[in-house]
C-alpha cells in the first residue's frame, strides 16, 4: 500500500462521480415523465422506485467525490494476464471497439459468418497478432464452425446474410 | 423420503446415454475454457450459454452442472500452474499451489486440488439435497415484506464483501438496479427508461448484462494492460499423490467443506471469507507450519475443498429462494430466466423433474471431473500457452455471439459494447461488477415485492417491514453495515497518533 501512497491522487475518479450524477439525473427525469398511476392494487405506482434510486444516485456520487477528495482510491482489478503497472493502451481498446461496431453493423447485412471473420481478425489484429493470413483461416474456421454447429445443427438465431443458400 | 425420491427420479431423467453424454461434453468444455487465463466461472458459464440455447432445459440443466464444476476446477488449474490466480476465490489456493509446483510437486498439487474438489462438491451436494427443500419450506411461509428483506440482504451482502470499498460496491449496486429499471413496468405498463426504442420495451436481457460485463468488460480490460510476456507455464504430468499426501489432505478436505457450505450458502457469503479462514486454520493446526508459504499441501487442499463446497452451497439460495449470492450462480439464474423459468421457492415445486436433473447431474458432472481431470491435467496446462491475442479474440467472438443469438438483434450487439465499456471502467475504477449484477437479477423483483407489501397494506408504509423474520433480517443487514464502521471508529481510537501523522 506504501505505492498508493506516493502515487499522484487518482483525479480520473471524479469522472466516475460525474457520471453517476449524470445518470441519476437521467434516472429522475424519466421518473418524472411517467404519469402517476396508482390504485388499491397497486399504491405506489412505477413512479417511486426510479425516483429513489436516481436521489440515492446522487447521494453516492457526493460520498463518492468526497472519498475521492480524501484520497480514497478503487484498487483496479488484477489477473492472469494483467500487468497493471502498464498504462490503459487505448490504441487496442479503439481497434477492439472498432472491431466491435463493424461486425454489429454487418452483421444482419452480411451473415455472421463474414460478420465474425471480420470481428475475430480484427480483434486478433488489435491484440497484436501479426500473422494476417494464418489469422484470416482461424477466422473462418470459427465463422464457419460456429455457424454450422449454432445455427444450423442447434437451431441457434444466426443470420446467413448475403450468403443465405450457399452455406 | 420425498427428496431422496426426487433425487432418484432426477438420476433416472439424466442416466440416458444422450444426457449422460451431455454432461460429459459440459463437464470437459467448462473445464477447458475455465482452464484458459482470465476465464473464471462465472465467465465460462455466459460464455457457454449458446451451446444450450438449441436443447430442452433439462438437458440444458445438464449440461450447466457440467459445466459450472468445471470452470470451477478449471479456474483453480490456472492459478497453480500460472501464479497470478484470476478470481478472488482462486487466490488462497494459488499461495501454496504455486509454490508447489514451482518445486516440482504440481502434480501432487492438481491431484489434491481434483480430489479435494470432489470430495467437497459431493458432500456439498449431498447438502444441498438436505437443506434446501426445507430451505424452501421455511420460504414459503413467508410474506412479500420478507422477501423484500431478504433481497435487501442479498444487496448488502453483495455491496460490503470483505475488504472492498463500500461506496463502490454500493454504485455498483445503484448501476445495476437502473438497468434492472429498463423496459415496461410490469404492473401498469408504462415504459420506464426505454427512451422510445421500441427494442428496450422488454428489457435489457440479463444475458445480455452478465455476457458484457463479464466478457467484453474483462476482455478490453486485459486487452489495456496485456502483458507482454506471459507468466511462465509449469509443465505437469499426469496428478498423483503418494501416502503421505493423502494423510496430509483429508483432514483439510473435510474441513475445507465444513467452512465452505454453510457460508456458502448464507444470502452474504462467498467463497473468500471460508477459503481465507480454511487457510489459517490449515496453517495453524498442520505439524509442519515451517512449509506454509512454501508449498504446503494442506495450504492447497483446504481452501479448493472450501471454494467447491462453497459453491454446491451457492446453489441453496439460488434453487431455494432466487438468490444469487455469487457471480456464477447470478449467471446461472439469468440462465434460468432465459429458459421462462421464474426463480423463487415456488422452483421446487413447479419444475421439480428440472431442479432434481439439476443437482443429479451435479453429482454425476463431478464424478466425471474427477475422472477426467487426473488423465487430462497435462492437456489442460497446453491450454495455458494459447496466444493471447487469439484467447482474448476468441472470447469477444463467442460473447458477441451468444448475446446476438439471445434475441436476434443488433441493438443487443451495441448494449454488448455499452456494457461491455462500463465493465472496463468499473474494473479500471475498482467498482466490484458483482453488485450490478445481482442488482439487476433482483432489483425488479424486489421492487415488485415492495408494491405488493403495500397493496397488502393499502400503501401504508408500515407494510414494507412487518413480520418477525423481517425485522431479524433487517437487523443482520444493520449489523453488515455497522460492522467495518464500528471496527473502523475502534481501530482509530486505539491508534489515533498513528493515523495523522501520516500512516495508512
Amino acid at each position: 500500500m506504501t505505492e498508493a501512497a506516493t502515487r499522484r491522487p487518482d483525479r480520473a475518479q471524479f469522472g466516475v462521480c460525474g457520471f453517476l450524477a449524470v445518470v441519476g439525473v437521467l434516472v429522475i427525469v424519466d421518473a418524472a415523465r411517467i404519469r402517476h398511476i396508482a390504485n388499491s392494487n397497486d399504491p405506489i405506482g412505477p413512479k417511486p422506485v426510479p425516483i429513489v434510486l436516481g436521489v440515492l444516485l446522487l447521494v453516492v456520487a457526493v460520498l463518492y467525490a468526497v472519498d475521492v477528495a480524501r484520497g480514497g482510491t478503487g484498487e483496479a482489478e488484477a489477473g492472469e494476464d494483467v500487468d497493471p503497472t502498464l498504462p490503459v493502451d487505448w490504441k487496442t481498446v479503439l481497434l477492439l471497439v472498432g472491431a466491435f461496431v463493424v461486425n454489429l453493423a454487418v452483421i444482419e447485412p452480411l451473415g455472421w459468418v463474414i460478420s465474425g471473420t471480420l470481428l475475430f481478425w480484427g480483434s486478433a489484429f488489435a491484440l497484436g497478432s501479426r500473422h494476417h493470413i494464418r489469422n484470416v483461416f482461424i477466422a473462418v474456421a470459427l465463422s464457419l464452425t460456429t455457424f454450422y454447429a449454432f445455427a444450423i445443427g442447434l437451431g441457434v438465431n444466426l443470420p446467413a446474410g448475403v450468403l443465405q443458400g450457399i452455406l | 423420503m420425498d427428496n431422496l425420491m426426487n433425487l432418484m427420479q432426477g438420476f433416472g431423467d439424466v442416466l440416458t446415454p444422450i444426457n449422460l453424454l451431455l454432461a460429459l461434453v459440459g463437464v470437459i468444455v467448462g473445464t477447458a475454457v475455465g482452464v484458459l487465463p482470465g476465464i473464471g466461472p462465472a465467465m465460462t458459464v455466459a460464455l457457454l450459454l449458446p451451446i444450450t440455447y438449441g436443447l430442452e432445459p433439462v438437458q440444458a440443466f445438464i449440461m450447466f452442472a457440467g459445466i459450472f464444476y468445471g470452470g470451477m476446477y478449471g479456474g483453480s488449474t490456472t492459478s497453480i500452474l500460472l501464479n497470478t490466480p484470476g478470481e478472488s476465490s482462486s487466490v488462497v489456493t494459488a499461495i501454496e499451489g504455486n509454490k508447489m509446483a514451482r518445486a516440482g510437486r504440481a502434480a501432487q498439487a492438481l491431484a489434491t486440488a481434483a480430489i479435494g474438489s470432489f470430495v467437497a462438491g459431493t458432500i456439498g451436494t449431498v447438502l444441498l439435497v438436505l437443506v434446501a427443500p426445507q430451505v424452501v419450506k421455511f420460504a414459503i411461509s413467508l410474506g412479500a415484506p420478507d422477501y423484500l428483506a431478504i433481497m435487501l440482504l442479498a444487496f448488502a451482502g453483495a455491496t460490503s464483501v470483505l475488504g472492498s470499498s463500500r461506496i463502490r460496491g454500493f454504485a455498483a449496486l445503484l448501476l445495476g438496479l437502473v438497468i434492472g429499471l429498463v423496459g415496461i413496468d410490469k404492473v401498469t405498463g408504462q415504459q420506464r427508461l426505454t427512451f422510445g426504442v421500441p427494442q428496450l420495451a422488454d428489457g435489457i436481457d440479463v444475458v445480455v448484462v452478465a455476457v458484457g460485463i463479464f466478457a467484453v468488460g474483462e476482455a478490453l480490460w486485459v486487452a489495456a494492460h496485456l502483458r507482454r510476456n506471459p507468466g511462465t507455464v509449469i509443465p505437469v504430468g499426469r496428478p498423483w499423490m503418494g501416502k503421505s499426501d493423502w494423510r496430509r489432505s483429508w483432514k483439510p478436505w473435510l474441513r475445507g467443506t465444513a467452512y465452505g457450505f454453510p457460508i456458502g450458502a448464507l444470502p452474504a457469503g462467498g467463497a473468500e471469507i471460508p477459503t481465507f479462514l480454511s487457510y489459517a486454520t490449515e496453517k495453524k493446526l498442520s505439524k509442519h507450519p515451517e512449509e506454509f508459504g512454501h508449498g504446503a499441501i494442506e495450504g492447497v487442499a483446504g481452501p479448493e475443498a472450501a471454494n467447491n463446497a462453497s459453491a454446491a452451497g451457492t446453489l441453496v439460495p439460488m434453487l431455494a429462494l432466487g438468490l444469487p449470492t455469487n457471480a456464477t450462480a447470478a449467471v446461472m439464474l439469468a440462465a434460468f430466466t432465459s429458459y421462462g423459468i421464474q426463480p423463487g421457492p415456488l422452483l421446487f415445486q413447479r419444475e421439480s423433474k428440472l431442479v432434481w436433473a439439476l443437482i443429479a447431474s451435479l453429482f454425476i458432472g463431478n464424478l466425471f471431473l474427477l475422472l477426467l481431470n487426473l488423465p487430462l491435467a497435462p492437456a489442460w496446462a497446453k491450454l495455458l500457452q494459447i496466444p493471447r491475442p487469439y484467447l482474448y479474440a476468441g472470447i469477444i467472438f463467442f460473447a458477441s455471439m451468444g448475446a446476438y443469438a439471445v434475441n436476434a438483434q443488433p441493438l443487443d450487439l451495441l448494449l454488448l459494447l455499452v456494457l461491455g465499456l462500463l465493465g472496463f471502467g468499473m474494473r479500471r475504477f475498482g467498482l466490484p461488477v458483482l453488485p450490478l449484477i445481482i442488482g439487476v437479477i433482483l432489483g425488479p423483483i424486489a421492487e415488485r415485492q415492495a408494491r405488493m407489501a403495500l397493496q397488502l397494506s393499502n400503501g401504508n408504509a408500515s407494510g414494507l417491514i412487518g413480520g418477525p423474520v423481517a425485522y431479524v433480517i433487517y437487523a443482520v443487514i444493520l449489523l453488515l453495515i455497522a460492522w467495518p464502521l464500528v471496527a473502523k471508529l475502534r481501530r482509530k481510537i486505539m491508534t489515533k497518533d498513528v493515523v495523522y501523522s501520516g500512516g495508512q
